[in-house]
């Protein structure tokens, strides 16, 4: 069904103080999304207001500002699981960002695995989804597997399904593809992996900003992803884990607030979700976390899909129009990321040239090395959209995009 | 001519640019006519890895001078490597040791010298300044 959602984007950009500012004298055009998102001043607002209200150390404290920070974080960790669908509160575990809930639960198999085992990844991976799973196997002895893609960037689900064995304990895959924005079929891999009783993780760390994910019906094991993609303030993510694969795990790491008691002789852990948050927490992070998805959430994730397509569409038929112009990753489900380049001019030349007009886009491998071998290519430019961008915005990226191919060529 | 003197030409002919679009093309066709490296020299020993263009160096000593070529994936980078080729070949190792690049912010090209870059420029002027140290202890 079509919607029809408008979205007053003009009303929405006087929310990001940030899309103000000029680069080089021109305005700036923000289009490295993917790598981290702007944040809107009702999120800027909830940071000022901690540190200037009621900045303090939580779950500890008898006096008034202990208490409110600790309800303020713990109400962002209910915000969360709502809106992930978590089925409890505590399934829900404030980390840094997705690197480390990937590492935590790497860590965690580190002690169940053995060298009979075997995990997949996905060729589509970031170096964050993958140097953990290697460092995993090193420690374990266990075989790592990977899920091919074909030229459109999309996995070849057929090769999968030969992977699967019953020796198969974990599969990681992205949501979204960060270097091509392909979204994954992971409804359709979670319930293969489930299968042959394998675990499932999810790196949502390109999702988050685009797709609502329901983690219960999507019954993944593992979902993580990062504040700063979602509006919020970097230094703050999330793992959910489904309560049995969490209460199994081990902690990744020791030190106060994750403890029950402690002695010499023995220490008994706390329970969830506090076993896997020692020490002080990034308390006003996790609060604006919480208001990063209520900003988001008051905008609508349909809306905002459908508003990022519309930019997508157009913004590829443009593209596809500069000669030379070719663009990796053609997925037919995809996310409003655009990886290209112009005949044989360098990323980096591209994007310094669009740096001097005021255009910040990514270039280079994105941290996904295999994609970039796997089309021979030394790295690739990167326009992502979000819902603050403008049609007008990719009109000037496509002219300064011309005068940076005419000045280099 | 010393690296000095060369340095307050690049500076003379810089200042004619008005926009940064000239002093961007200039550096493109600089780019295009750098000599390039010799074929044998573009291997995993000269290279210098940056994240986002790969740069390579070789070295020479002739008549007590050191002469560098180079060369990069990226023309803009290119362009600066041929800036920096000029100031610093066919130059006595000591004065290569002892010479500063502070002439890069005159000409507006600060940006390309910083750390955080990642293009392999800052690593390529290490390695200028390594080749002539060893280059100047072999003359002691």
């Amino acid at each position: 069904m079509e919607l029809d959602i408008m979205l007053d984007i003009q009303k929405i950009r006087k929310d990001f103080p940030i899309l103000n500012r000029t680069v080089n004298g021109k305005p700036l055009i923000y289009f490295d999304n993917a790598a981290t998102s702007q944040t809107p001043q009702q999120v800027i607002d909830v940071i000022v207001d901690y540190y200037s209200n009621y900045n303090a150390n939580i779950h500890r404290g008898v006096h008034a500002l202990s208490q409110e920070a600790t309800d303020a974080y713990e109400q962002a960790r209910i915000k969360i699981q709502k809106h992930f669908n978590a089925a409890k509160a505590y399934e829900i575990i404030f980390t840094s960002g997705t690197t480390h809930g990937i590492n935590l639960v790497a860590n965690g198999f580190s002690s169940i695995l053995t060298k009979e085992d075997e995990i997949i990844v996905s060729a589509l991976e970031h170096h964050s989804n993958i140097v953990p799973w290697q460092m995993l196997c090193e420690q374990t002895g266990a075989t790592l597997k990977v899920i091919p893609m074909d030229t459109n960037g999309e996995l070849v689900l057929s090769e999968f399904d030969k992977l699967l064995n019953q020796n198969t304990k974990l599969v990681f895959v992205n949501h979204i593809s960060n270097a091509l924005g392909t979204i994954n079929p992971i409804e359709t891999i979670i319930e293969k992996a489930h299968k042959v009783g394998a675990a499932v993780l999810v790196d949502g760390a390109q999702s988050c900003p685009h797709i609502k994910p329901d983690v219960q019906e999507l019954d993944v094991d593992f979902y993580v992803c990062s504040a700063h993609k979602i509006c919020g303030p970097t230094g703050i993510g999330m793992l959910y884990g489904k309560e049995e694969w969490l209460k199994m795990l081990p902690p990744y790491q020791g030190g106060g607030e994750m403890i029950a008691e402690v002695s010499f002789e023995k220490t008994t852990y706390a329970d969830l979700p506090h076993k896997f948050e020692a020490g002080t927490p990034n308390v006003c992070g996790g609060i604006a976390f919480g208001a990063a998805i209520d900003y988001m959430n008051a905008i609508g994730f349909d809306a905002i899909a459908q508003y990022e397509h519309e930019l997508l569409v157009y913004a590829t038929k443009q593209l596809q129009n500069i000669e030379g112009l070719t663009i990796y990753g053609t997925a037919n489900n995809k996310t409003s990321v655009i990886s290209f380049n112009v005949g044989n001019i360098h990323p980096y030349d591209i994007g310094t040239i669009l740096d001097k007009m005021g255009i910040a886009v990514r270039t280079g491998h994105h941290c996904a090395q295999p994609i970039m071998d796997f089309y021979k290519i030394p790295g690739t430019i990167r326009a992502s959209f979000m819902f603050y961008n403008t049609k007008e915005e990719i009109d000037t990226f496509i002219t300064a995009l011309k005068k940076a191919v005419m000045m280099l060529s | 001519m010393t690296i000095e003197e060369i340095q307050n030409e690049i500076i003379d002919e810089f200042s004619m640019f008005d926009d940064w679009e000239e002093r961007y093309q200039y550096m493109i066709d600089l780019g295009k006519t750098l000599p390039l490296i010799d074929e044998q020299y573009k291997t995993d020993d000269h290279i210098i890895k940056g994240c986002q263009s790969k740069v390579w160096v070789h070295a020479e000593m002739n008549n007590d001078k050191v002469e560098f070529t180079a060369d990069s994936d990226a023309i803009i980078t290119k362009g600066i490597i041929a800036i920096l080729i000029r100031v610093f070949s066919n130059q006595h190792p000591k004065d290569i040791i002892e010479a500063n690049t502070d002439f890069i912010d005159e000409i507006g090209l600060k940006e390309h010298l910083s750390p955080t870059r990642a293009n392999g420029l800052v690593s390529m002027i290490k390695q200028l300044k390594m080749y002539a140290i060893a280059y100047q202890t072999q003359l002691n």
